[in-house]
C-alpha cells in the first residue's frame, strides 16, 4: 500500500482556532530524503502545519499517514520517537546547561547506579557536533554559543533520537551567511542520509539552493507544487505563494538631500569584559535630510551596537562624538536620544518593541505620550485620534485601535512600532532588520513608508542583513564587518559581488 | 460568548455577591449594619497596602516589606506623638502634634520605600531579595525604636483615625476610599501610570522607548512604602497602640487581594479595583468563616485553596500567559 517514495502524508488536514480557520483541507506529501519547502506568505497556515506534523497541536481534523500507517502525536515527544523532529523559528535550548545536557535532556544516559554518565553522553554528543561539522567541546555552556550553533545542537538533538523527517522553521533568519553554507552542507548530507526534510522559510535566494521541491500554501490551503525546482524561476514561485505576479522589487525613488541631520564621528564600543576588544571599533558616517543610508554586515559584524550605541543605550562604555543638526550633542540615555529627535525600531520587535499585551493606541502613543496629556490626565480622545491617523496612513491591519498588538500579524506589529516613532515626530529614524519575518507584500509596504519619511525630510538608517533589500531601499551603503566599516558605496556603485566581499572582509 | 466575557470580567465582583449571599443564608447577624462596617474597617488595613502592592506588581515586582514598614511607620508616628524628639544632653525637645507625627510616619514609609527601588534599579538587587531584606531591616528597627514593647496611650485626637467617623461612615474606610480613587485615576488615567503597565508588559520596549525606568520604579517602590505607613497609621490609631509585631506577614494578606483581584504576578496585567475586589473577598470571607464558628485552622486552609481557585480561574481565563 505504502508508496516508498512518500514518508508523512497528510490528508484533508483541518485545524481551527477560536473563530479562525487555519488550516482548511491541506493535503500534503513529504517525499523521502529530499527538502520539501513550504512556501506561503504570512499567515498563510505554515507554522500551524508545522505544529501538527510535529505533534504540538494534538487536535485537528484530518490524518497524518506515516509510511502509509494512520499516526496521531498527542505530543511533540510522541512524534520524535516516531522520528519527527521540529526545530522551531525560536529555539528552545537551556542557556545554562552545557550542549551533551541539552541534547540528552530527558533521555539521560545513567549508569547501574542511576548517577548520570558524562562520559558516554560526552562521547555520543562530540560524535554527532563532527557529523555536523561543529568543532566546540560538548561541556560548551549553550549560552556560549552563537545562535547559528544554538541551531546545530538543535539539529544534533534530532539526530541523537534518530529524526527520519526534519522539520525547519525559518532555520536561517538568526544565522550568518557562512553559517548558512555549513547549515545547507549538512541538510544535503542528512540527504544523503535519506533523512527527509520540511523546509519553511522567506528567503526566496536561498530557497533555490536548497530545495527539491516546492509546497505552496496560501490562506490554509495547499495551492499546488512545483516538483521540478531548476525549471523553476522566482516569478513561478511568488505566484505559487502569493496568487498573483508581483511588479519588480521595489526600488528607492531619488531625492534630493537637505541638511545634514547625523553625523558621528569615531563611535566605538569595547566589549564589557575585555576593553581591548570591541564591538563597534571607530565607526564615522552622515546622514542628511531625505537621506536613506543602509549598513550592511553579516550577524555579528556589529551593526545592531552601532546603532545602540548611537541611541544612547552604552552611554559609559562609548566613546566619540555625535553631531545633530551640526551640533554636538550628549546622548546619555534612550531619554536623551528620543528628546534629541532620534527613534529607533529594533531588530526584534516583540522583545524590543512591542509591549504586546498592551493595546494597539497605547503602543502608538508610548513614546510620545505628552502630546495626548491634558491638564493632567491622558486623553482618550486625542490618544484614540492619534492611533487611528496612524492605522490609516501605514495601513495598519486591525479590527479597532483597541486591540491588543499580540493578535497583529508581524507586518502589521512592525507597523504599529514604527507609528510609535513617527508620533514622536523624529528627525532620525534607525531601523533594525525591519522586515525580518514579514511576508512579501508587508515588506513592499515597509519600504514604501521608509521612502515617505527620506521624502519628507527625515534621516533615515536601516540595518539589514537582506542584500537585495539594502540595494533596493538605500541611498548610500555602508558595509560593517567585525565592528568597523569595511565598504562605502552610493546606490549606482553598489552591486551584490562588491558589498559581500566588504562584509567578509 | 459574550455571556462568558461578561461573566469572565465580573467574575470577582460575582464570587463577592456569591459569597455573601451564602454567608447571609447560613448565619443571621452576617447581614447587619455593624458587621458591614466591621468588614470594611478591617480591610480598610490591607487595602492602602494592597494598591501600593498592585503598583508594584504591575511593574512585575514584588514587595515584601510592606508589613515591616507598616510596623515601622506606625511606630515612628506613635513615639514622636508621645515622647517626641527628646535629647537632653543637648538640650533639644521636638514635641510633635497629630499632623506631624503622621506626616514623619509616612515620611518613613516613603523613605524606606525608596530605599527598596534605589537598591532594585540602581544596583539591579532582584525586587524579591531586596525588599525581603528591608523586611527585616524595618523589623530590627521597629524593635529598636520601640525597645520591644507597645507604645500606647496616644490620645483621641490621633485616635479619631482609627476609630471615629464621619457623615455615617468610619474614618478608616473614608481614607480608603480617598487611597482607592486616586490609585484609580493615576493608573487609569495619568501618564504615569501608563508607564508602569508598559513597564510591567515589556521592560524592554519600554526602555527603548525613552521611558525613564528607574525612575518611575523608585517611585512605584516609594508609593508602596508611603500606602504601606497610611496602614500603619490607620492600625496604630485603631488599636491606640503601637505593636512592635504588628503587621507580621500582612505582605502575604496583601499578594493574596492582588493576586484574586486578577492582577498577573508577570506584570502589566491587573488593576486596582481587582485588588479592592479581592480584599473584599478575602475580609468578607474572614469574617463569615468567625461567624460560622470555623476554627482558626480551616480558615487559614480554607484562604489558600480560595486563592489557589482564584489564580487557576485567571489560568484558564488567559491561558498564553508564563
Amino acid at each position: 500500500m505504502a508508496e516508498e517514495h512518500i514518508i508523512l502524508r497528510a490528508e484533508n488536514i483541518t485545524k481551527k482556532f477560536t473563530g479562525v480557520t487555519a488550516l482548511d483541507g491541506v493535503n500534503l506529501d513529504v517525499h523521502t530524503g529530499k527538502v520539501n519547502v513550504i512556501v506561503g506568505e504570512n499567515g498563510a497556515g505554515k507554522s500551524t502545519l508545522m505544529k501538527i506534523l510535529s505533534g504540538v497541536y494534538p487536535d485537528y481534523e484530518g490524518a497524518l499517514l506515516l509510511r502509509g500507517e494512520e499516526v496521531n502525536f498527542a505530543n511533540p515527544k510522541e512524534a520524535m520517537k516516531k522520528g519527527i523532529a521540529i526545530i522551531h523559528q525560536e529555539l528552545n535550548l537551556i542557556p545554562y546547561l552545557s550542549i551533551t545536557a541539552n541534547i540528552f535532556l530527558g533521555r539521560e544516559i545513567v549508569n547501574s547506579f542511576g548517577i548520570l554518565d558524562f562520559k558516554e553522553m560526552n562521547r555520543v554528543t562530540k560524535n554527532l557536533l563532527e557529523r555536523l561539522e561543529c568543532d566546540i567541546s560538548p561541556r560548551t555552556l549553550v549560552s556560549e554559543l552563537r545562535v547559528g550553533q544554538q541551531q546545530l545542537v538543535e539539529i544534533a538533538k534530532a539526530l541523537l533520537e534518530d529524526a527520519k523527517v526534519l522539520i525547519m522553521d525559518e532555520p536561517t533568519s538568526a544565522i550568518t551567511d557562512s553559517e548558512i553554507e555549513v547549515l545547507f552542507r549538512i541538510i544535503q548530507s542528512l540527504k544523503e542520509q535519506q533523512v527527509s526534510i520540511l523546509y519553511i522559510s522567506h528567503k526566496l535566494d536561498e530557497l533555490f539552493i536548497i530545495a527539491d521541491r516546492f509546497i505552496g500554501l496560501r490562506d490554509g490551503k495547499m495551492v499546488g507544487t512545483i516538483e521540478n525546482v531548476s525549471e523553476a524561476s522566482k516569478d513561478d514561485l511568488i505566484r505559487l505563494m502569493v496568487g498573483r505576479d508581483i511588479k519588480n522589487m521595489y526600488v528607492k525613488e531619488s531625492t534630493d538631500f537637505g541638511d545634514e541631520v547625523l553625523r558621528v564621528d569615531g563611535i566605538s564600543l569595547p566589549k564589557i569584559y575585555d576593553k581591548s576588544e570591541f564591538l563597534v571599533k571607530d565607526v564615522s558616517f552622515t546622514i542628511r535630510q531625505g537621506e536613506v543610508l543602509g549598513i550592511f554586515g553579516l550577524m555579528g559584524a556589529g551593526r545592531t551596537e552601532l546603532l545602540e550605541t548611537i541611541f544612547g543605550l552604552h552611554p559609559k562604555v562609548m566613546t566619540g562624538t555625535i553631531y545633530i543638526a551640526g551640533k554636538e550633542v550628549k546622548i546619555k540615555s534612550v531619554m536623551n536620544a528620543v528628546e534629541n529627535g532620534m527613534g529607533l525600531v529594533p531588530e526584534d520587535r516583540k522583545e524590543d518593541g512591542l509591549v504586546l499585551p498592551m493595546e494597539i493606541f497605547k503602543n502608538i502613543s508610548m513614546a510620545s505620550v505628552n502630546q495626548v496629556v491634558k491638564n493632567g490626565f491622558l486623553n482618550a480622545q486625542t490618544e484614540s485620534e492619534l492611533a487611528k491617523k496612524y492605522i490609516d496612513d501605514l495601513r495598519i491591519k486591525t479590527p479597532s485601535y483597541n486591540e491588543s498588538a499580540k493578535n497583529l500579524s508581524g507586518g502589521n506589529q512592525q507597523k504599529v512600532v514604527l507609528s510609535k516613532w513617527l508620533a514622536t515626530a523624529p528627525k532620525i529614524l534607525f531601523l533594525d532588520e525591519p522586515t525580518r519575518g514579514i511576508d512579501v507584500n508587508a515588506k513592499n509596504e515597509i519600504y514604501h513608508v521608509i521612502n515617505n519619511l527620506a521624502k519628507n525630510g527625515l534621516g533615515v538608517l536601516v540595518v539589514s542583513s537582506e542584500l537585495p533589500e539594502i540595494m533596493a531601499i538605500s541611498d548610500r551603503i555602508i558595509v560593517m564587518s567585525e565592528s568597523r566599516i569595511t565598504g562605502e558605496f552610493t546606490q549606482s556603485e553598489a552591486n551584490e559581488d562588491k558589498i559581500m566581499k566588504a562584509a567578509i572582509a | 460568548m459574550d455571556i462568558k466575557n461578561t461573566l469572565i470580567k465580573f467574575q470577582s465582583i460575582i464570587a463577592l455577591l456569591v459569597l455573601c449571599i451564602v454567608l447571609a443564608i447560613l448565619s443571621d447577624k452576617f447581614l447587619t449594619p455593624e458587621n458591614g462596617w466591621n468588614i470594611m474597617r478591617q480591610i480598610s488595613v490591607n487595602v492602602c497596602i494592597s494598591v501600593g502592592m498592585t503598583l508594584v506588581i504591575l511593574t512585575r515586582g514584588i514587595d515584601l516589606s510592606v508589613g515591616s514598614i507598616l510596623a515601622l511607620s506606625g511606630a515612628v508616628a506613635a513615639g514622636l506623638l508621645k515622647f517626641g524628639i527628646d535629647l537632653p544632653s543637648m538640650n533639644l525637645y521636638i514635641g510633635f502634634t497629630v499632623f506631624g507625627a503622621i506626616l514623619s510616619g509616612l515620611f518613613v514609609g516613603g523613605g524606606l520605600g525608596f530605599f527598596n527601588g534605589w537598591m532594585i534599579t540602581k544596583f539591579k538587587v532582584p525586587s524579591f531579595v531586596a525588599t525581603l531584606a528591608m523586611l527585616t531591616i524595618a523589623r530590627g528597627a521597629t524593635m529598636l525604636w520601640t525597645g520591644g514593647f507597645p507604645i500606647t496611650g496616644l490620645g483621641d485626637n490621633f485616635a479619631f483615625i482609627g476609630t471615629g467617623w464621619f457623615l455615617g461612615v468610619p474614618m478608616p474606610v473614608w481614607i480608603t476610599i480617598v487611597v482607592v480613587a486616586i490609585a484609580v485615576v493615576v493608573t487609569k488615567r495619568t501618564k504615569f501610570g501608563r508607564y508602569i503597565y508598559a513597564i510591567g508588559g515589556n521592560e524592554s520596549a519600554a526602555r527603548l522607548s525613552g521611558l525613564n525606568i528607574t525612575k518611575i520604579k523608585v517611585w512605584v517602590y516609594a508609593l508602596a512604602g508611603i500606602l504601606a505607613a497610611v496602614g500603619g497609621i490607620i492600625l496604630t490609631s485603631r488599636l491606640d497602640s503601637a505593636q512592635p509585631n504588628a503587621g507580621i506577614s500582612y505582605e502575604l494578606d496583601s499578594i493574596a487581594a492582588v493576586v484574586i483581584g486578577g492582577t498577573s504576578l508577570s506584570g502589566g496585567r491587573g488593576s486596582i479595583m481587582g485588588t479592592v475586589q479581592g480584599a473584599l473577598i478575602i475580609g468578607v470571607l474572614n469574617s463569615g468563616l468567625v461567624l460560622l464558628n470555623v476554627s482558626p485552622f480551616w480558615q487559614q486552609i480554607i484562604k489558600g485553596f480560595v486563592i489557589l481557585i482564584a489564580v487557576i480561574l485567571d489560568r484558564i481565563n488567559h491561558p498564553n500567559e508564563e
